[in-house]
């Protein structure tokens, strides 16, 4: 355990060190700028689709946690009346499992990520308030239409030049 | 008055006793001063917290606080508020006089220190005539105050901070000392303001080796990186503070702080020719100083790992002791030898004998113990 | 006058600035010197093995991903490649590329918490782990474009990968091949020939090749220790035979060897990405497997070579949509067998650099 390099070692590294100091610093002061996420996120909730859902329940049989539950009855012209599409959004992991496998693309992820609430109770979503709506908005993942519309991710290679 | 006037030199006519021409003599002077150095401490000591926190930051690529204020300037304000308004916990078991104790006799010395540094020609507490060897007595009784907080606070991890802490400010009292003398040699006298007086040319080029020695041993006395083994985060949570909370918690931590402030402002009296230079008024002078001198300790601080406890004491006796006599041997040759010979010679010759030295030292001696056989 | 002095018991416990993780650690002390320690662990356990039994063998791979919660990418794909063995599964070409690709990015990921944690653990004051957590948000960006997620990706499928790359991902993914030895050079200069780091890890915690080899150590930990081991080279898996590249090892096997293979580590797999980034070819991601895949009766071991060591998983099937027995091979658990050797003699600050440069994460050893 000799001395070696006689000291420059740490002079070395405190050259790097005094690099840093001149340069630009990395983060992202967060409330007042925002970075735009991915287009395909994952992000914090689920939106449903009234028009194409058809009860089918895949959603609800590839899910890991079984957060989805969905109670259907018969309906008139031999389909089922979705009564109740009821996600605990406390339980889900949201995997995605269930956008990949819904046949008639009736279910999408969310785009935002800011869904915190105060009580535990507030995280079960029922039908009304997993529809579209202007907080809530889709996100493209495994849906490449929506994923065409969205803007595209900002990356931190590309911003405020940390050279080489 | 002197305060304002630097053309006056003052310690030539009073050396170390009454000051002259305040009314009200002596307490006058004294009160005044007890004020503007309280002042002085307490507020560089928040400045230099908010100021450590923005540039370790900027080392890292990030900014430091900028919530709390304009830039963050009232972040220590902020943080004094949460301190204050935290719990005072007491060990049940342990020694309550001596918790209670430990805080205030780690924090008077320090404080003590500002009395003999000068500001500005002339402008001192006391003008002692012991000025270094004062500085040097005092910052060691800070030592006990640590070992009574670990002792008393009836925890193993506390009691082995302390014990790290004893062995560690003990031993590097010795080349703190050595190295002080070689500036006290050049100079000839051991009063602070002399030896800002004496600085032709600043001691820093005159005496090298001196000038390291002396950092590396006084960020050891102030548990600095890479000595900071009493408060390793990572090792044993927070060394003899643990058990602390409160207003005892931030009279350490503000210990901390004010030894920093009082080594930056020694190493400006001592090696960068305090106050002297020449443009600008001898104050702003004296806290660009100190303000570069702390912005090398956060600079190494932020980059330079830590060391391990046997590795420090083996530092300081095998490395630190024997350059620092050998530095004091030269400095002492030399002023007997060559006390004419242009200051520019002597410079070139000690940089080289300190480059030769740490060349030789680097290449022979073993830095700390390795395995025991258990 | 004889001084009587015992050992005294030191609990460096479960909530500690810097066990990686829950992990307690009962200490016998003589002063500085550690006599013996005794590893307690189990804080986080979830019982991953029971509830794979439950769910199908797609709905296992979102569990997967929390094993190693820091290489979720390994941990996919190590599971995907033992159900396709067992199931006998085609992937396609673009697919195994893709896999590749994605498994490199991980292991720089890995590397780069791995060694900026040995480096904060050795007192560093987080000047290295930021710098290095800079260039791992910049792989977590391009795994955002991919899959969405930054931690748990669930990307990998039983037959392929679930989604093609979008268009920006390889002009993206070439800018960071071009600039990341760039950084790694920058890391090198910052701390590897310091002298402190040296006299810190040189020569500390040495577990020597025949103890390496009997307590089962892999990865960087086996490989440091002198032992020329990898599981791309020895038996490969995926398309791993199609690339050049070196394994690093070391020689002594103490903490300042483990440390210097990671970062040559993280050199190869940059070499690895340059080359699959020029061959990737067109075609599909996935080939045809129903979500509710029953591979026949019989049993499987297939095992990759993670960020941490050798990953492996043992999935017994009754021919039925969900596994039989489902387990495991964690390779932080097996090489954190080997701590009492390496950490006895030495002093407690000690202890803790030789724990960060095995480098385990807790979501493997009690999964």
């Amino acid at each position: 355990m000799k001395f070696e390099r006689y000291g420059a070692g740490i002079a070395k590294g405190m050259l790097v060190t005094l690099k840093h100091l001149f340069r630009h610093p990395v983060t992202t002061q967060y409330p007042e700028e925002r970075l735009t996420v991915s287009r395909r996120t994952r992000g914090n909730e689920l939106i449903w689709d009234r028009e194409r859902c058809t009860g089918c329940a895949t959603c609800a049989k590839s899910c890991p946690q079984g957060a989805i539950r969905i109670v259907t009855s018969r309906g008139e012209e031999n389909d089922y009346i979705v009564e109740e599409f009821r996600v605990d959004s406390g339980y889900c992991i949201f995997c995605g499992l269930c956008v990949e496998s819904c046949p008639y693309e009736a279910l999408f992820m969310g785009y935002g990520y800011e869904r915190a609430r105060y009580r535990r109770r507030e995280l079960v979503l029922n039908k009304e308030e997993l529809l579209v709506s202007e907080k809530k908005q889709p996100s493209g993942y495994a849906r490449p239409k929506v994923e065409a519309t969205l803007p595209p991710q900002t990356l931190l290679l590309d911003r405020n030049g940390v050279k080489k | 008055m002197s305060l304002f006037d630097p053309g006056l030199n003052l310690s030539a006519y009073y050396p170390g006793t009454l000051p002259p021409e305040w009314p009200g003599g002596y307490w006058i002077h004294w009160g005044v001063f007890v004020v503007i150095i309280l002042a002085f401490v307490l507020l560089m000591a928040m400045g230099f917290i908010w100021l450590e926190r923005r540039e370790v930051g900027r080392f890292q690529a990030r900014l430091g606080p900028n919530r709390v204020g304009p830039f963050g300037v009232l972040q220590p304000v902020a943080d004094a508020i949460k301190i204050l308004t935290k719990e005072d916990i007491i060990p049940a078991k342990g020694d309550k006089l001596v918790y209670w104790l430990a805080p205030v006799v780690a924090f008077v010395p320090v404080l003590m220190v500002f009395a003999v540094v000068p500001f500005q020609d002339g402008a001192l507490l006391a003008d002692l005539n012991i000025g270094i060897l004062y500085v040097v007595a005092i910052s060691s009784v800070s030592i006990v105050g640590v070992f009574m907080a670990g002792w008393s606070s009836n925890n193993k991890y506390s009691l082995l901070g302390a014990m790290r802490a004893v062995s560690q400010l003990v031993s590097y009292e010795i080349p703190l000392g050595l190295s002080i003398l070689g500036v006290v040699v050049l100079a000839g006298s051991l009063s602070l303001n002399s030896i800002v007086e004496a600085q032709h040319i600043p001691f820093i080029l005159l005496q090298p080796l001196g000038f390291l020695i002396y950092m590396a041993a006084a960020a050891a006395e102030i548990n600095r990186t890479p000595f900071d083994l009493l408060e390793a985060d990572s090792e044993i949570v927070a060394g003899f503070h643990t058990e602390y909370s409160g207003m005892k918690f931030a009279l350490f931590y503000l210990v901390e702080y004010c030894e920093v402030l009082a080594v930056s402002v020694i190493v400006t009296t001592l090696f960068l020719a305090g106050w002297k230079g020449p443009l600008l008024p001898p104050l702003l002078w004296f806290l660009i100083k100190v303000f570069g001198v702390f912005t090398v300790i956060v600079w190494v601080r932020a980059t330079v790992p830590r060391l391990r406890v046997d590795q420090v004491m083996a530092f300081a006796w095998k490395c630190l002791l024997p350059l620092a006599l050998i530095n004091l041997l030269i400095t002492g040759i030399q002023v007997l030898v060559w006390p004419e010979v242009l200051p520019w010679a002597v410079v070139f010759l000690n940089l080289a004998i300190m480059v030769v030295l740490i060349l030789l030292w680097s290449k022979f001696f073993k830095l700390g113990g390795g395995r025991v056989e258990v | 006058m004889v001084i009587k002095t015992e050992p005294f018991v030191v609990n460096i416990g479960p909530a500690h600035p810097s066990t990686h993780g829950v992990f307690r650690m009962r200490a016998t002390l003589d002063g500085e010197v550690v006599l013996d320690i005794e590893p307690v662990f189990g804080y986080l356990h979830r019982g991953i093995e029971k509830l794979a039994e439950e769910r199908t063998y797609t709905q296992i791979i979102p569990l997967t991903d929390r094993l190693d919660y820091l290489a979720s990418m390994s941990n996919n794909l190590a599971y995907v490649l033992t159900v396709e063995k067992l199931a006998g599964i085609a992937v396609p070409e673009r697919a195994e590329y893709l896999r590749v690709i994605m498994a490199e990015l991980q292991r720089i990921a890995s590397h780069l918490i791995g060694v900026g944690a040995f480096l904060n653990d050795c007192g560093a004051f987080m000047t290295p782990i930021l710098y290095m957590i800079r260039e791992r948000e910049k792989i977590l960006d391009l795994f955002e474009m991919v899959c969405g997620q930054r931690l748990t990706y669930n990307y990998m499928r039983i037959g392929g990968v679930s989604h093609d790359i979008p268009e920006e991902f390889l002009p993206a993914l070439k800018k960071f091949v071009d600039r990341m030895p760039g950084f790694i050079d920058e890391y090198d200069q910052l701390l590897q020939e310091n002298e402190i780091l040296l006299a810190r890890s040189k020569g500390v915690g040495i577990l020597s090749r025949e103890q390496a080899i009997n307590i089962s150590a892999s990865g960087p930990v086996l490989r440091a220790s002198g032992v020329k081991w990898d599981i791309r080279k020895v038996d490969p898996y995926s398309i791993y035979d199609r690339f050049g590249f070196e394994i690093p090892t070391g020689s002594a096997g103490d903490c300042y060897d483990r440390y210097r293979v990671r970062v040559e580590e993280m050199r190869q797999s940059v070499r690895i990405l340059k080359q699959a980034v020029e061959k990737l070819p067109a075609g599909g991601v996935r080939s045809e497997v129903s979500h509710l895949v029953r591979p026949p009766a019989g049993e499987a071991y297939g095992h990759i070579e993670a960020p941490k060591g050798e990953l492996g998983f043992y999935l017994v099937s009754d021919n039925s949509i969900a596994p039989y027995r489902f387990h495991v091979r964690a390779p932080s658990l097996l090489n954190l067998t080997a701590l009492r050797e390496m950490v006895v003699g030495w002093k407690v600050a000690d202890v803790l650099a030789i724990f960060g440069s095995i480098d385990i994460c807790m979501g493997e050893v009690d999964r």
